[in-house]
């Protein structure tokens, strides 16, 4: 592939091939917005850069599968990190056998279990953000995450996995049940408090 | 074919008419009365005294606005929810007793896909949008995925309208609140740094809310608080927007609901749609905020699909959500 082709375009930010140190890599750029005033852009480009930068090797410390993390830019707001030639667990889910889809399911939950284990809050567990590579699954896309050990912060982090699973494969809305199992698996705490916490979350939410 | 809606799901109570025109809508009248409490919040149970005083004479005035005869309309159309029960169930009535004395079919219809469908019905171009729903008592991101209107980013407190209100109320100012924050905020020039909180594509502000109350008491200028509260709302409903449309890969957004109507929120997601090549739609005023004719549109739209509904199940829902509403109109 050619240096600098886009690979993604997000809603925050460009994924871009490159090389480094002749290794095939990713440029994470995130992107200014034209429609937010100076201050917000400035303190949201670096502080997510910041935040994700950090998440991605607090989770490698719990065993989390994450790209390896080569350069940082704060200013510019760029993250230069491994290239992960697999595929987004989005675009496979639904095609997957019922044996391997709940596999899949389990293993998602065990290392969202492994990220809650060590306080971290990766903020948008979606099926986007998971790749599938070397029969790993690894966790990308940190930036609206953060460290916090509380039940509720990990339990609206599991509620966004819950609506992007109902949202994205509704046919297999199961698929959260099977995640839960394997986060009941890894989890140091008891998970029914976890649990328990999302149920809430959802009622809180209008017209539950 | 025509149709009849009536609109009451919370402040306001409102009918129009509407005729289908080789798949578009055309809305022949569109008649909208507000309840406005004189202090404080909506009082459901006075709102439905409201809406009871004047349903009979809307519904008048919206088939002579439209200059058509009750035996020229083919369906009477309702908010079936999600709202105040009371408010609910006085438009529901009225559409009972107007569907039993004219022997028209019924339909219930929710309130937030009229939002969506009224937009794909009344302009060019606008088929498959995003729609960023921001009302008093709402605030979601729906979009139709998987054979159904789906929402992928909502409020999980309080709607943005009502995040508003609610400031504006703490500082004394009447209902709504929205509009004289605006001006307010257009002489802001200072940004105070408020909580931006997003979670995923959903979004939440009370903790922002606080915070603004804070700076209120600390005496903090008015206009800059004001300004701060919209930099920073809008900023974070216009990411989850663009989240929810690059995450469903669709190039349209639409605008839907009262607050929709504030120019600096309707620029922000214009220049988020322009730097995404997407096209950005939003409806005439009277069709944005609360009405009859969306009601009377989706209603139109799920009758011609096939749909029917019985007087025996015309009841309301509190809590119909968007997304336990049956798309068959749509294709997959």
């Amino acid at each position: 592939m050619e240096n600098n082709t886009i690979l993604y375009r997000g809603a925050e930010a460009e994924i871009c091939y490159c090389y480094y140190h002749g290794n095939p890599a990713v440029k994470k750029r995130r992107v200014k917005k034209r429609y937010r005033i100076e201050e917000i852009d400035k303190k949201l480009i670096s502080s997510r850069t910041k935040e994700e930068v950090k998440l991605i090797s607090d989770s490698r410390r719990q065993g989390v599968s994450v790209p390896t993390i080569y350069d940082v830019n704060l200013q510019d707001g760029i993250i230069t990190m491994e290239y992960l030639n697999g595929e987004r667990i989005k675009d496979i889910l639904n095609d997957l056998g019922e044996d391997k889809r709940i596999k899949i399911c389990n293993l998602i939950g065990e290392s969202i279990a492994k990220l809650h284990n060590g306080n971290i809050i990766h903020g948008d567990i979606t099926t986007s953000n998971m790749i599938l590579y070397n029969n790993q699954i690894h966790f990308i896309d940190f930036g609206l995450g953060g460290k916090n050990g509380e039940t509720e912060a990990q339990g609206v982090d599991l509620h966004v996995l819950m609506e992007a699973i109902e949202s994205t494969h509704s046919k297999y809305s199961k698929c959260f049940k099977y995640v839960l199992d394997g986060y009941d698996k890894k989890l140091k705490k008891d998970s029914s408090q976890v649990i328990k916490k999302i149920d809430e979350i959802v009622k809180r939410g209008r017209y539950r | 074919m025509n149709c009849i809606g009536i609109e009451g799901t919370a402040h306001t109570i409102a009918a129009g008419v509407v005729e289908e025109k080789s798949e578009k809508c055309q809305v022949l009248s569109n008649i909208i009365k507000i309840y406005r409490p004189k202090q404080g919040g909506i009082h459901p149970r006075e709102a439905a005294n409201h809406h009871a005083t004047y349903v009979a004479e809307i519904i008048k005035e919206s088939l002579s606005k439209a200059r058509i005869d009750t035996s020229e309309i083919d369906l009477v159309a309702f908010s079936k929810g999600p709202g105040l029960g009371p408010c609910l169930r006085t438009a529901a009535t009225a559409a009972r007793a107007l569907s039993l004395s004219i022997d028209k079919p019924i339909m219930g219809v929710n309130h937030c896909v009229a939002h969506l469908e009224i937009g794909r019905g009344t302009l060019n171009n606008c088929t498959d949008p995003v729609l960023l729903y921001t009302s008093g008592a709402n605030t979601q991101v729906i979009a139709f995925a998987e054979g159904k209107y789906r929402v992928f980013g909502e409020t999980l407190d309080i709607g943005i309208g009502n995040c508003l209100d609610k400031f504006g109320r703490s500082i004394g100012l009447e209902f709504p609140c929205g509009p004289k924050i605006e001006k307010l905020a257009e002489m802001g020039k200072n940004y105070l740094e408020l909580p931006y909180s997003i979670k995923g594509m959903d979004i939440a502000f009370s903790g922002l809310l606080t915070a603004a109350e804070q700076f209120y008491k600390h005496g903090k200028k008015l206009e800059d608080i004001c300004y701060s509260i919209q930099e920073t709302t809008f900023a974070a409903l216009t990411e989850v927007t663009e989240r929810a449309m690059a995450h469903t890969e669709k190039n349209e957004v639409l605008l839907g609901g009262g607050v929709a109507s504030n120019v600096r929120l309707r620029e922000m997601v214009e220049t988020m749609a322009s730097d995404r090549s997407a096209r950005c739609f939003v409806p005439k005023k009277d069709l944005c905020i609360d009405n009859g004719a969306m009601i009377a549109w989706l209603g139109l739209v799920m009758y011609k699909s096939g749909l029917r509904m019985e007087i025996k199940d015309s009841h309301i829902d509190q809590r119909f959500r968007t997304d336990m509403v049956e798309v068959n109109w749509r294709g997959k």
